[in-house]
């Protein structure tokens, strides 16, 4: 029975746990003035082996790391955000990082479903038949995730700082947590997406090197210049030459940019020959 | 009266003013005492004395009026307090009331300050010693222990706890939201007066480890660093070491202005990436306004502790008439329960609890 719900059905209904997720925490919040955070973890856990399964389907459709079109790439990297999460989550208890993490996943998740041009027509197979290319997309997408857990970060201590700031620090803002904690998860979820990164940019590098026909240059300097931009960003904030909001500022709107440089992805990339419908296994 | 009640007699803050609670005070052993003495009037079953700053209440279980009206007068007559007078700020509860007012003096609904959790304590630790002491049988047995676990539900369901209600702790409440911890915050105080050390105090109990006391009389600095078990700073070099600090706490008596913003400016400077928290508790300021204005740097005058100490207190307000409905609900369904083994005759009831002896009441 279950090999007969596609794939779009399995992302969907992630979405849903997603949405709850969110929900149930800004219920918690006004209800109660306090997270519900085990609830939230459990919703994110589930949609994220619900999202697990329609990228699975699709995977198996394509017979490779579904990163063929828009969808499949925001999919990925609201995948790859709740990957982390799940871990950092647990190790840290920062319960209203789920509040957030839900909601950017619900929001990748729902908007590539519903965008009708981002998952129709033939799907083509990306990446030849070069598992060097994969690699290189799976790692720079799941940085991709990392760097949304940074802006997420970043957003919650632009929050945090201006109720500080303006000697409001009660309500909701009070979940969150202490400007430091922020300031430090940001720096080190921003080292390990830069790093992720790095090794993502060190692959297609080498392929460019060999067989620079199968490289979009477009997009290499595009996601080279994403990486720049964070090396910088990492670079300035470790010499304490950007910090605070106008680091939290930064984080937020390179992710941003990032999301920007995906759409590059379909259009700048050489055509390969095209390969079999992915929607159904 | 002919049918056993469950009571609670006594008087609180409500009613009673400070002076008459002076006179009415007792301190544990005292409460333990009476606790002892009361137990041997007739046709009492069950006993638990309560006293705190606050309040003074006797829960029971009596066979008759007179069993409660006896624990109100040997009371005035140990606190050598007029019976008239009693009756006028007298607490008198029975039955489902009772159960209700005890949920809601352990909830800490009933507090002055409402909310304040160290209530629980009290009211647990008064519990412990009627039941050590053989005072307590099947009813308060389990009215007290469900009444306990009620209000961890009230308050963990609720915001009645939320927020600091007194400056000193809002100022630590806010160094936790911005440091996380205060474990390895460095914590300058500047001024040895009773507002700063009661800050500084309010620091140490949440867990600070580092010190330091500034005043420009350095011998009471000093004085006071020792009592605090802190180190002490010239007062003069408070500008040139600001960088070392996370917290300042700025109390003193000067005049004007004690920290300059470029003296802020150029401490920031050297650790641009470490917040740092200033807590202007003086009048005239110690701070120079500007400050504000530095990247990572938060200011706090006695003003803005004030207001969030009055609009947490007002928070929890507003949460007492849902946390009333919900300790209401809790205490009928106990009430329910307990009902019967209060209603029933002393001997079809488990044992009754007989005090080992009577005692004169000015022992």
């Amino acid at each position: 029975m279950l090999a007969a719900i596609t794939d779009r059905t399995w992302l969907w209904a992630a979405a849903g746990c997603y949405f709850s997720g969110c929900a149930l925490g800004v219920l918690a919040w006004r209800r109660l003035g306090r997270p519900a955070a085990g609830a939230t973890y459990g919703l994110i856990a589930i949609g994220y082996a619900l999202q697990l399964a329609g990228l699975t389907v699709r995977g198996r459709a394509v017979g490779g790391c579904p990163l063929g079109n828009q969808l499949e790439l925001w999919q990925f990297t609201a995948w790859s955000a709740t990957t982390l999460y799940l871990i950092v989550g647990v190790a840290f208890r920062h319960s209203v990082l789920g509040y957030f993490t839900a909601a950017l996943a619900a929001l990748l998740t729902a908007v590539s479903l519903a965008v009708p041009g981002w998952d129709a027509g033939p799907r083509l197979h990306v990446f030849g038949n070069n598992p060097w290319i994969e690699l290189h997309a799976a790692l720079a997408v799941f940085s991709y995730g990392v760097f949304g857990l940074v802006a997420l970060t970043s957003l919650m201590f632009l929050l945090r700082h201006r109720s500080l700031k303006t000697k409001d620090p009660g309500g909701g803002f009070a979940l969150l947590p202490s400007i430091r904690d922020l300031d430090q998860m940001g720096v080190r979820l921003l080292g390990t997406a830069t790093a992720i990164l790095t090794a993502a940019l060190a692959v297609i590098g080498l392929i460019f090197l060999r067989e620079p026909a199968t490289v979009s240059v477009a997009k290499f300097l595009a996601t080279s210049a994403l990486w720049l931009a964070y090396v910088v960003l990492l670079v300035l904030r470790l010499r304490g030459r950007l910090i605070a909001q106008r680091f939290a500022w930064a984080g937020a709107g390179l992710f941003l940019a990032a999301m920007l440089t995906l759409s590059l992805v379909n259009p700048s990339r050489p055509a390969p020959a095209p390969a079999a419908e992915a929607r159904q296994p | 009266m002919s049918t056993p009640r469950l009571f609670v007699v006594g008087a609180t803050h409500h009613l009673a003013p400070l002076a008459v609670r002076e006179r009415l005070s007792l301190d544990a052993a005292a409460a333990t005492a009476l606790q002892d003495h009361l137990a041997a009037l007739p046709g009492l079953r069950e006993l638990t004395v309560l006293g705190t700053c606050n309040r003074v209440e006797f829960y029971g279980v009596a066979e008759s009026a007179d069993a409660i009206e006896g624990i109100a007068a040997r009371f005035c007559e140990r606190q050598r307090f007029e019976a008239a007078d009693f009756a006028r700020v007298r607490l008198d509860l029975a039955d489902e009331a009772a159960v209700r007012h005890l949920l809601e003096v352990a909830a800490g609904l009933d507090s002055q300050i409402v909310g304040e959790t160290e209530i629980f304590g009290q009211v647990k630790a008064a519990y412990a010693a009627a039941q050590a002491a053989g005072r307590t049988g099947p009813v308060l047995n389990r009215v007290f222990q469900k009444c306990f676990q009620a209000a961890k539900h009230v308050r963990t369901h609720s915001a009645i706890t939320a927020g600091q209600v007194s400056v000193a702790n809002v100022a630590v409440e806010l160094a936790l939201s911005i440091f996380g911890g205060l474990e390895d915050a460095r914590i300058l105080l500047l001024g040895a007066g009773e507002v700063g050390e009661k800050t500084a105090r309010a620091f140490l109990s949440r867990g600070a480890a580092t010190l330091t006391v500034s005043s420009r009389s350095l011998e009471r600095a000093m004085e006071l660093a020792t009592a605090l078990g802190a180190s002490a700073l010239p007062f003069e070099a408070r500008e040139a070491h600001l960088a070392e600090f996370d917290i300042v706490v700025c109390a003193t008596a000067a005049p004007a202005a004690v920290l300059s913003c470029a003296a802020v400016a150029a401490a920031m400077h050297r650790r641009p990436a470490r917040p740092l928290f200033l807590i202007d508790q003086a009048l005239p300021r110690d701070v120079d306004p500007a400050v504000t204005d530095l990247e990572n740097v938060f200011l706090y005058n006695l003003d803005d502790l004030a207001q969030i100490a009055e609009r947490n207190r007002a928070a929890r307000e507003s949460e007492l008439a849902r946390c009333r409905a919900m300790a209401a609900e809790r205490a009928a369904a106990l009430w329910r329960a307990v009902a019967p083994q209060v209603t029933a005759a002393p001997g079809g009831a488990p044992a009754a609890v007989a005090a080992p002896e009577h005692r004169p009441a000015s022992a």
